[in-house]
């Protein structure tokens, strides 16, 4: 990932004491400074420590979460703290849900995207609603991740991006971090933050490193980022696309054609400005989104951008997306479902008309 | 109960048949042939054989994410079985589901799942199937102890019962799920004191003894088919590797315990039990080993050189009669 010298205005920026990690690490290190910081924070979910009760055994921490999230946690912050739950993803996130109603702050790790639907009814019914419902009593400082995403052959029940579904819903909140550097903010946040938080960990991610500052940050939710500037079209990203929309900036600008990089960063709470000033200089767009195409956030950012930017535009709004499609097994058809750079880089030359 | 000759060399060859494609499998995967991960059931062999050796392919069963071994002992072929997980285009679905999501319905398997639990309301739906069309059917359910923490379980058992529908649940409890232990996670020692308060049979079944469990699926699945409800089989059971291909069981896992389980390992348990009766003899078993090592080594060969899907197939199977994938939005 780039970490040129323009200034980055979320979060510290990189001219700060900070070293290349993971975005794994950076995760794992910022959920131990939350729960240093605040003993209220709790972190729960399947094998977030591993080897359960077996401590009389001298089993303790065995997993750690399944992308080693929450290694190395459970030894400073104690069973209760990183509390390993069953299989019962509606209970213990209704369960976390009904903490965070009555003064604890739970980080819930679901492992897979996918399985949020599982627990969809207590996101949907009881996190989303009852603050509005109960006229603004209660307050629901719920934090959810899990990884998200097309990868390696883990098929369809396990490789989603349906975070529009959670953008859509009146009072859940939405982040897809895009690197180490954002993660380790974002995260931060959405801690802290009173509301429900989902945060989408794109499994392409979290093995990617970048320059991570030491001292803890936030990054403002609803805040995006331009990852590259430039003049000859928009190239919207979120979670891994961004990574995408990036390289195909790079290949692009092999063609002499200079592509504007915006990276979204929050779904719900969306930055409509930073996409709007972008198309207002560029006047063509192209958003690249790994889920599939029907109601998705390409989708929605394209009629935010249709209803307000229209007089900027000079050419269709253009979406890369998935296809209407499960994500299939096979390598070949599973690289088929990704837009790729390749895809990105097609799309903005014939909307070009290059 | 009486087990006919050819009864006792299906389930020989049956439990040997899963045992080895496990092990190729995770020599297969170990040299990146998989595309995928890989779930293996090495040691839970004696379970899904005991009871498919009662279903025939018009019984139907539902399964889980580590699902090989249910496939195997319901006549699911290990060739297309192999060049599914390798991503081929002869696999069972095309190579568009792999190693978690393998399914053959023309044998009654309604495919693994990856979803912890999500597969077990499949087998209650076969049985009520079976009830509305009075074919005597029945439905069979697997999953493991972890799958007994999600709601899916509570919901189909009362359905199952009220309705009394013509299903087995079969609870492969190995003791964990992925790392956490059956101790930490379930609230009884028995999972299967949980029936009684959905008015079922509850059994516990040593899973590691084929006769034992070919024992109890017999009456279980008599009182299905003679409409007398469900019931619930407790497989007390135990997997030889880790949750998946990569996973250290020894993080969570003392060797002294995996030794214990291995020392009641079903096959030469098998072997032992027949040999004393003079039911088979080594010749025998040892001729079934042979072939099994030879039709798993066909099925390497089988997929390896079988073909990879045609991108066009990226777009089939969403609807039985509506597209709207065509080259996504590119």
């Amino acid at each position: 990932m780039t970490t040129t010298s323009r200034p980055n205005p979320l979060g510290p920026g990189f001219d700060v004491p900070g070293s290349e990690i993971r975005y794994r690490e950076a995760f794992n290190k910022t959920l131990g400074d939350e729960l240093r910081r605040d003993p209220d924070v709790f972190v729960m979910g399947e094998d977030v420590a591993g080897g359960a009760g077996r401590e009389d055994l001298g089993i303790i921490d065995s997993w750690g979460g399944a992308f080693a999230a929450t290694k190395g946690l459970i030894q400073e912050f104690g069973a209760d703290r990183i509390r390993d739950t069953p299989i019962s993803e509606a209970g213990f996130v209704g369960a976390a849900i009904g903490a965070a109603l009555t003064g604890t702050r739970p980080v819930v790790d679901l492992m897979y995207f996918d399985f949020i639907t599982v627990a969809w009814d207590q996101l949907l019914s009881n996190a989303a609603k009852n603050r509005y419902m109960f006229g603004g009593q209660g307050k629901i400082p719920l934090t959810l991740f899990a990884r998200s995403g097309v990868a390696a052959g883990y098929s369809a029940q396990h490789s989603q991006n349906f975070y529009s579904m959670v953008a859509h819903i009146p009072g859940l909140k939405c982040i897809a971090p895009s690197d180490a550097y954002t993660v380790r903010g974002l995260l931060a946040a959405a801690i802290r933050d009173d509301d429900p938080v989902i945060i989408c960990n794109h499994k392409k991610l979290i093995n990617m490193s970048s320059f991570v500052p030491d001292e803890s940050y936030t990054i403002e939710l609803g805040k995006g980022r331009y990852l590259r500037r430039g003049a000859d079209v928009t190239l919207v990203g979120m979670s891994y696309t961004s990574e995408v929309c990036r390289l195909a900036a790079e290949l692009l600008a092999a063609e002499g054609i200079d592509a504007e990089v915006v990276d979204m960063l929050s779904l719900s709470p969306i930055d409509e400005d930073i996409v709007l000033e972008s198309v207002v200089k560029t006047n063509r767009i192209v958003i690249v989104d790994e889920d599939t195409p029907r109601c998705n956030m390409a989708t929605d950012i394209a009629a935010i951008v249709a209803d307000k930017a229209f007089d900027s535009l000079d050419a269709p709004i253009k979406r890369v997306t998935g296809p209407h499609t499960p994500v299939p097994y096979s390598k070949p058809l599973e690289d088929a479902f990704i837009p790729s750079p390749e895809d990105v880089v097609a799309t903005t030359k014939k909307l070009l008309g290059a | 109960m009486e087990i006919t000759p050819e009864k006792l060399r299906w389930l020989y060859t049956t439990m040997y048949r899963i045992r080895r494609f496990e092990e190729v499998l995770l020599e297969q995967t170990a040299l990146g042939k998989s595309m995928g991960v890989a779930h293996t059931s090495d040691g839970e062999e004696a379970g899904p054989t005991g009871i498919c050796a009662h279903l025939t392919d018009a019984d139907w069963i539902g399964s889980t994410h580590r699902g090989h071994g249910h496939c195997i002992a319901k006549g699911v072929d290990t060739a297309g079985m192999m060049a599914e997980i390798f991503g081929k285009y002869t696999g069972l679905c095309k190579g568009k589901g792999g190693s978690m999501h393998i399914a053959d319905f023309t044998k009654g398997m309604l495919g693994a799942n990856g979803i912890v639990g999500a597969g077990i309301p499949l087998a209650v739906g076969a049985a009520l199937s079976a009830k509305l069309k009075g074919d005597g059917s029945v439905g069979v359910s697997f999953f493991g102890d972890g799958a007994t923490g999600e709601g899916t379980i509570h919901e189909s058992m009362n359905l199952a019962s009220v309705w009394k529908l013509p299903v087995i649940f079969v609870c492969e409890n190995n003791h964990y799920a992925e790392s956490t232990p059956v101790e930490y996670a379930v609230s009884v020692t028995d999972i299967a004191d949980r029936a009684a308060s959905y008015s079922m049979p509850g059994v516990v079944v040593d899973g590691m003894d084929v006769f034992a469990v070919y024992d109890a699926a017999g009456e279980a699945i008599a009182r299905a088919r003679a409409g007398d409800g469900p019931t619930f089989i407790e497989l007390k059971t135990y997997r030889y590797h880790g949750h998946y291909h990569a996973d250290d069981p020894h993080t969570y896992r003392l060797p002294e315990e995996e030794e214990l389980w291995k020392a009641r390992d079903p096959l030469p348990n098998f072997e032992r039990k027949v040999i004393e009766q003079d039911l088979m003899d080594e010749v025998e078993m040892e001729r079934i080993r042979n072939e099994i090592d030879q039709e798993i080594q066909d099925a390497v060969e089988f997929a390896e050189e079988s073909p990879l899907p045609p991108i066009e197939e990226l777009y089939t199977d969403v609807y039985v009669n509506y597209s709207n994938s065509v080259q996504g939005l590119r």
